[in-house]
């Protein structure tokens, strides 16, 4: 693999897990816990659609096939996204889904710390601008981990068993493949040891914290995304997120 | 998604339109970058009418030549739904003094940051009923304690924070325990 062909799937794994997640997320629009809870979830949202609009403007750019930041979100099939199997689970209840947010955000925080530093200066750029907005993400879904976890005996129950079904899609996070390697290699993305140091680190600090336990470090993980295989939940996400686009393709206004 | 300030990609009816906007006697060659700088003070943002573009220091660069003017801007948060808007504000409001097709060019590096927000500005904010961000963008800890946020009605100290965030993106909503009046704070960042 070159390294320009690395790059253009580091931009979209980037793009996609921020959309897909930022997707999810827009779906307990009108249906959150509370409406604090609620306005907050959209602007972590809003945040991420935004931050993968100027990853796949750049993605866009290099693939260079006439194709625009719109048209890689909404007229890829599935097995072309390359987002984490996490960002594509469902929100199932609030446990769930602010576990779901804190393994991400951890991995989120560290990846783009490391990107601000990328030897791509438009990659330095984005993070850069990411970072700040990914900082105030893991801070509130660390939070929640812990009021949950540390709460009433019910919470806590509902948050030990989040983690537990979460905790198979975590690998990915933290596993690299080839392009990551060749990112890592050309000082354009983070170092993998690292990372994975970094998030294993995080997580343990406030999951113990929480009172929660975390799952094996050797445990089987689901992996794949990455290149394309997904849970059987991303087909549903695109159905709804693309409809439009596929439904009238080329509008204009809509 | 339409980037503004292409004009290739302007139809004819579009470009017809924009010249009617322009006045008949204007002289835009006659202004300087000063004047422009205080034609974009007139420009409030959208969604916090109290303070204009150039107070919250997301107009980073005006470049004019006497012929072509272009404004660089730097978007506040990622998502920020009024970044087009904002963009299209100061195309009108540059058009509205003469100056017939104004560039604007997003800039992202620097990563925009609270602490570009004049004094001036923050004044407003407050009197807006926004909390303006507290100290400095650089010392904001990671997980670590919230910062103590003064309530903008009646000045307590005795605060809380309901929300990480607010009815924007870059604002959190708190309360204050004195006046019991709920309140925005704007994050720094």
């Amino acid at each position: 693999m070159t390294q320009a062909e690395a790059l253009k799937e580091y931009l979209l794994r980037l793009a996609d897990s921020d959309m897909i997640l930022g997707q999810r997320l827009c779906e307990l629009c009108g249906k959150a816990p509370a409406l604090e809870e609620e306005m907050a979830l959209m602007n972590v949202a809003l945040d991420l659609v935004g931050q993968a609009r100027n990853w796949y403007e750049y993605a866009a750019e290099l693939i260079d096939d006439g194709r625009d930041a719109d048209k890689l979100a909404f007229r890829r099939d599935a097995h072309d996204y390359r987002n984490l199997l996490l960002t594509e689970q469902p929100n199932e209840d609030y446990a769930v889904t602010m576990g779901r947010q804190f393994f991400f955000d951890v991995y989120h925080y560290f990846t783009l710390k490391s990107l601000t530093e990328s030897s791509d200066e438009r990659i330095a750029g984005i993070a850069a601008k990411a970072l700040k907005e990914a900082t105030y993400h893991l801070r509130r879904s660390s939070e929640w981990v812990k009021r949950l976890g540390d709460g009433t005996e019910e919470s806590h129950r509902r948050m030990q068993e989040a983690i537990d079904i979460l905790w198979r899609f975590t690998g990915e996070l933290i596993t690299p493949d080839d392009t990551d390697r060749v990112m890592a290699e050309a000082g354009i993305g983070p170092d993998p040891d690292q990372l994975a140091k970094d998030w294993r680190g995080m997580v343990n600090e406030v999951l113990t914290q929480a009172t929660l336990t975390p799952g094996a470090e050797d445990a089987w993980m689901y992996m794949g995304g990455k290149h394309g295989e997904h849970t059987e939940h991303l087909g549903f996400i695109l159905a709804e997120m693309q409809f439009l686009q596929r439904a009238y393709p080329d509008a204009t206004t809509w | 998604m339409p980037q503004h300030g292409d004009s290739d990609s302007r139809s004819a009816v579009d470009i017809l339109i924009a010249s009617d906007r322009v006045p008949a006697n204007a002289r835009p060659d006659l202004l300087t970058e000063d004047d422009i700088w205080a034609l974009l003070e007139e420009v409030k943002d959208p969604e916090v009418p109290a303070v204009s573009v150039v107070e919250l220091g997301i107009v980073r660069a005006v470049h004019w030549d006497g012929k072509e003017l272009s404004i660089d801007v730097t978007p506040t948060y990622s998502g920020c739904p009024a970044t087009e808007l904002i963009e299209e504000l100061i195309t009108e409001a540059l058009r509205a003094a003469g100056f017939r097709d104004p560039k604007i060019k997003q800039v992202l590096t620097p990563a925009w940051t609270t602490d570009w927000i004049t004094d001036e500005g923050k004044e407003k904010l407050r009197a807006f009923g926004i909390a303006p961000p507290e100290g400095s963008s650089s010392k904001m800890s990671l997980l670590g304690e919230p910062e103590v946020i003064a309530c903008p009605h009646c000045g307590s100290k005795d605060t809380e924070r309901v929300s990480e965030f607010g009815s924007t993106a870059c604002k959190a909503l708190y309360r204050c325990k004195e006046c019991l009046e709920p309140f925005d704070y704007f994050k720094c960042i």
